[in-house]
């Protein structure tokens, strides 16, 4: 990775910067509550939290239309966040209650909205890959211009289905960007122990499709890429890999012992690349917010957080005839 | 020395088939690997080869000839100077026997069917027919309904049973799919999510084993995992069990599998009505439906009922033939080994009440409990295999629910636990029969 990007890209506005800044700020410290609640054994099962990646989907968001779909793996609080859906439902979906976007059905690994237009939420590593590509068929199909993002790991990009996906989806020209969020460590395997190709976006360039690699820490980057992919998927050209190079500061689940990796390692990338701090820096730096600005943004976000743990607390449990509904639509 | 050229088997369940075209005739001389005629089965029109040289001294089966069983000698080859009459006499050919349909009716209908009503005038329809004619009703009534699948489109249907709707629906809404499984059944169900109405064929469920992830965790539980928000409009079909002589691989019964899944339906059916009027109902059925057909039926015969518009309700079994004495309970092929084996037992004094559930999941409870309130036995018949069975299901909820109703044990015909062999005696061996169901009545009987 390259060096701390210095403050100095103030081509973009100040109020996009500092809906930048909110949005991750918002994914940060809503996943850091998430695992303090876990802790407390208030969210149980498996919790793999977001923290360290915010960039990507903040800035991929900032591309979409109304009508576009997001899909994608377990790691996907911050997916939801960042195209709308609400702290409280989220959270008290982590706890297992009533007013979870689930009605506590799902869990960590399982809320969609439909009203959002986000599919999941899939636990099964690789699945929402073919899945995505039938929301963008299904678009296609009725011809018009949405286009679906389908986000997965490097540790998906291993899966067999993901090809087999990338065939069609360029064969019958999709509306689907793939998004490989690479933070380089399928649960404990680093790249290096799993992938032989150096690139996984150049993967899809056997298929014939269009692709890039960028720099998933710098969310104005995701967003000039983002802002490629969907004009290629919208102008009707099939599908588009962005591999976003990005890092997760957290184990792979709240039980990961992560000894796989050095402290040293996830501390200079905290230091060096974290993408909050870039936005910040920038802002700073360029003089377009004061520290008591952003310091008010800090205790906004913080009350919004906290709300939705003290929601997601006293949120009820489901009904216990909620066990018998919506096996079947 | 003359040869006899007999009719050939141009698929592993093909018994009979039409001589469509001669494109030879008496005096001509034919060489090895010429095509010396057309030959049309029920799946599709195939030329067939010349396979020793010589003249062709007679044809024995005329143009246009319906019913040919396989084997049957249709050509007599001679050599050079010899006469066609020392070819050897045909052991009673029957041919040409023109007005034999391709597959005789089922001749076991003793009670009118509740599904239509009394005095609907009824048409003869195959299976593969029937399956057709339900896809191509409700394509035309929803925009959004679609066929993806391996060979559905150009192919015409690995089986013929999506033959015509290429031409009339066009690529945009039969869409043939590479071998992918896998990928192609993840796209259907993001599909179906996205608005569309997918019916997804798998060439035979055998290769849906590479898809079963999606089946299973991606379209069956959605809907609960989301609270009921995303549900997922979608069918699954294709050709399920023992074909003929394909071997292990692709010989086998997944309905108990699939019915033990919350979030599926399954559907099973036996004759030609129930194919199309639960396909039909599949189709406009919110949920995933896994729809179980077979490759020996496909060409099966039935009376359907002659409406612009008729569905089956899910969960309705139908009983077949009223009978005092056992209640058989079976669906899908098994079937016919039901029917028969009730037809057999009339001659023993054994009146037999056949129950067809239909669909395995839901289950008509009700229909085989009233039943077995009546008869006292109980005979499960079916394809699969024995550990896990819808028999054993059966078994234990009646146990469960007319346990003092019982006067016998209830018992299970099943497929035999072992994967299924190639050779023909021990492929006879591994699946259920007529004779084990037979045999099975008798001993809940104590005869």
């Amino acid at each position: 990775m390259a060096a701390k990007k210095a403050p100095e890209k103030s081509n973009v506005s100040k109020e996009e910067l500092l809906k930048f800044y909110r949005e991750m700020l918002l994914i940060r410290r809503f996943e850091e509550k998430a695992g303090q609640l876990y802790g407390m054994g208030l969210i149980g099962g498996f919790c793999h939290l977001y923290i360290g990646q915010e960039a990507v989907v903040v800035g991929l968001e900032a591309c979409t239309k109304e009508g576009d779909k997001r899909i994608t793996s377990y790691r996907d609080h911050g997916h939801m966040l960042a195209c709308g859906m609400e702290a409280n439902g989220v959270m008290a979906e982590l706890t297992g209650r009533e007013g979870g976007y689930s009605r506590g059905k799902g869990g960590s690994m399982h809320m969609f909205s439909r009203e959002k237009h986000f599919y999941g939420g899939h636990g099964i590593v690789g699945a929402q890959v073919p899945l995505g590509a039938g929301l963008a068929f299904a678009d296609k199909y009725k011809g018009n211009d949405n286009v679906t993002f389908a986000y997965f790991g490097d540790g998906a990009a291993n899966q067999g289905q993901v090809y087999e996906t990338y065939n069609m989806a360029e064969l019958w020209a999709l509306p689907v960007i793939f998004v490989i969020e690479n933070n380089h460590y399928a649960m404990g395997t680093s790249q290096a122990r799993s992938t032989k190709s150096e690139t996984l976006f150049g993967r899809g360039l056997a298929y014939g499709i269009a692709g890039e690699q960028v720099d998933g820490m710098d969310v104005l980057a995701v967003k000039e890429a983002g802002a490629k992919a969907v004009a290629h998927c919208r102008a009707g050209k099939g599908p588009y890999i962005l591999e976003m190079m990005t890092y997760r500061y957290r184990g792979h689940s709240m039980s990961d012992p992560a000894k796989y990796r050095t402290r040293e390692e996830v501390e200079k990338m905290k230091s060096e690349k974290d993408a909050i701090d870039h936005v910040r820096d920038m802002l700073l730096g360029a003089g377009l917010a004061s520290d008591e600005e952003l310091k008010a943004i800090d205790k906004s976000i913080k009350e919004v957080v906290n709300a939705s743990a003290e929601f997601a607390k006293q949120s009820p449990e489901p009904a216990l005839s909620e066990l018998w509904t919506d096996i079947y639509a | 020395m003359a040869v006899e050229v007999l009719m050939p088997a141009l698929s592993p369940t093909m018994e009979e088939g039409t001589l469509a075209k001669w494109l030879v005739k008496e005096g001509d001389v034919v060489k090895s690997g010429q095509i010396i005629a057309e030959i049309e089965t029920d799946k599709a029109t195939m030329e067939f080869e010349a396979v020793d040289e010589g003249t062709v001294g007679r044809i024995l089966v005329a143009e246009g000839a319906a019913g040919v069983k396989v084997n049957t000698p249709i050509m007599v080859l001679v050599e050079a100077g010899e006469s066609a009459d020392a070819a050897p006499a045909p052991d009673a050919a029957p041919a040409p026997v023109a007005a034999v349909a391709v597959a005789a009716p089922v001749a076991v209908v003793s009670k009118a069917s509740p599904d239509w009503p009394a005095g609907t005038p009824m048409k003869q329809m195959t299976v593969r027919e029937a399956l057709r004619e339900a896809m191509a009703e409700e394509m035309r009534a929803n925009p959004n309904v679609m066929l993806m699948g391996e060979e559905v489109g150009e192919y015409q249907g690995a089986y013929k049973i999506s033959q015509g709707l290429l031409d009339e629906f066009g690529p945009r809404r039969v869409v043939d799919t590479p071998i992918t499984e896998m990928g192609f059944t993840g796209i259907a169900v993001g599909a179906a999510w996205g608005g569309l109405n997918p019916i997804v064929e798998f060439m035979t469920f055998n290769f849906a084993m590479q898809a079963i992830d999606h089946i299973l965790n991606s379209a069956a539980k959605t809907n609960y995992m989301s609270g009921g928000q995303l549900g997922c409009p979608i069918v699954f079909r294709g050709a399920n069990g023992a074909a003929a002589r394909v071997g292990a691989q692709h010989s086998q019964d997944f309905a108990a599998w699939y019915a033990a899944i919350p979030g599926l339906k399954v559907v099973m059916p036996y004759s030609a009505s129930d194919a199309k009027g639960l396909l039909k109902q599949a189709i406009r059925d919110p949920n995933p439906v896994v729809f179980l057909e077979n490759e020996i039926l496909y060409g099966q015969s039935f009376e359907v009922p002659d409406l612009p518009d008729f569905t089956i309700p899910f969960g309705k079994a139908r009983v077949w033939r009223d009978g005092s004495d056992v209640t058989i309970v079976s669906f899908g092929i098994g079937m016919k080994y039901a029917l028969e084996a009730a037809d057999l037992l009339t001659k023993d004094g054994i009146a037999a009440e056949v129950i067809d559930l239909r669909t395995l999941r839901p289950i008509d409870y009700d229909t085989v409990l009233a039943s077995v309130q009546k008869t006292n036995r109980c005979v499960t018949v079916e394809e699969g295999f024995p550990v896990g069975s819808i028999g054993d299901h059966l078994a234990s909820t009646i146990m469960q629910r007319a346990f003092d109703y019982l006067d016998a044990p209830v018992v299970t015909c099943t497929g035999k636990d072992v994967p299924m062999p190639y050779a023909a005696n021990l492929e006879k061996l591994a699946l259920v029969t007529t004779a084990d169901v037979v045999a099975a009545v008798k001993s809940v009987c104590y005869r």
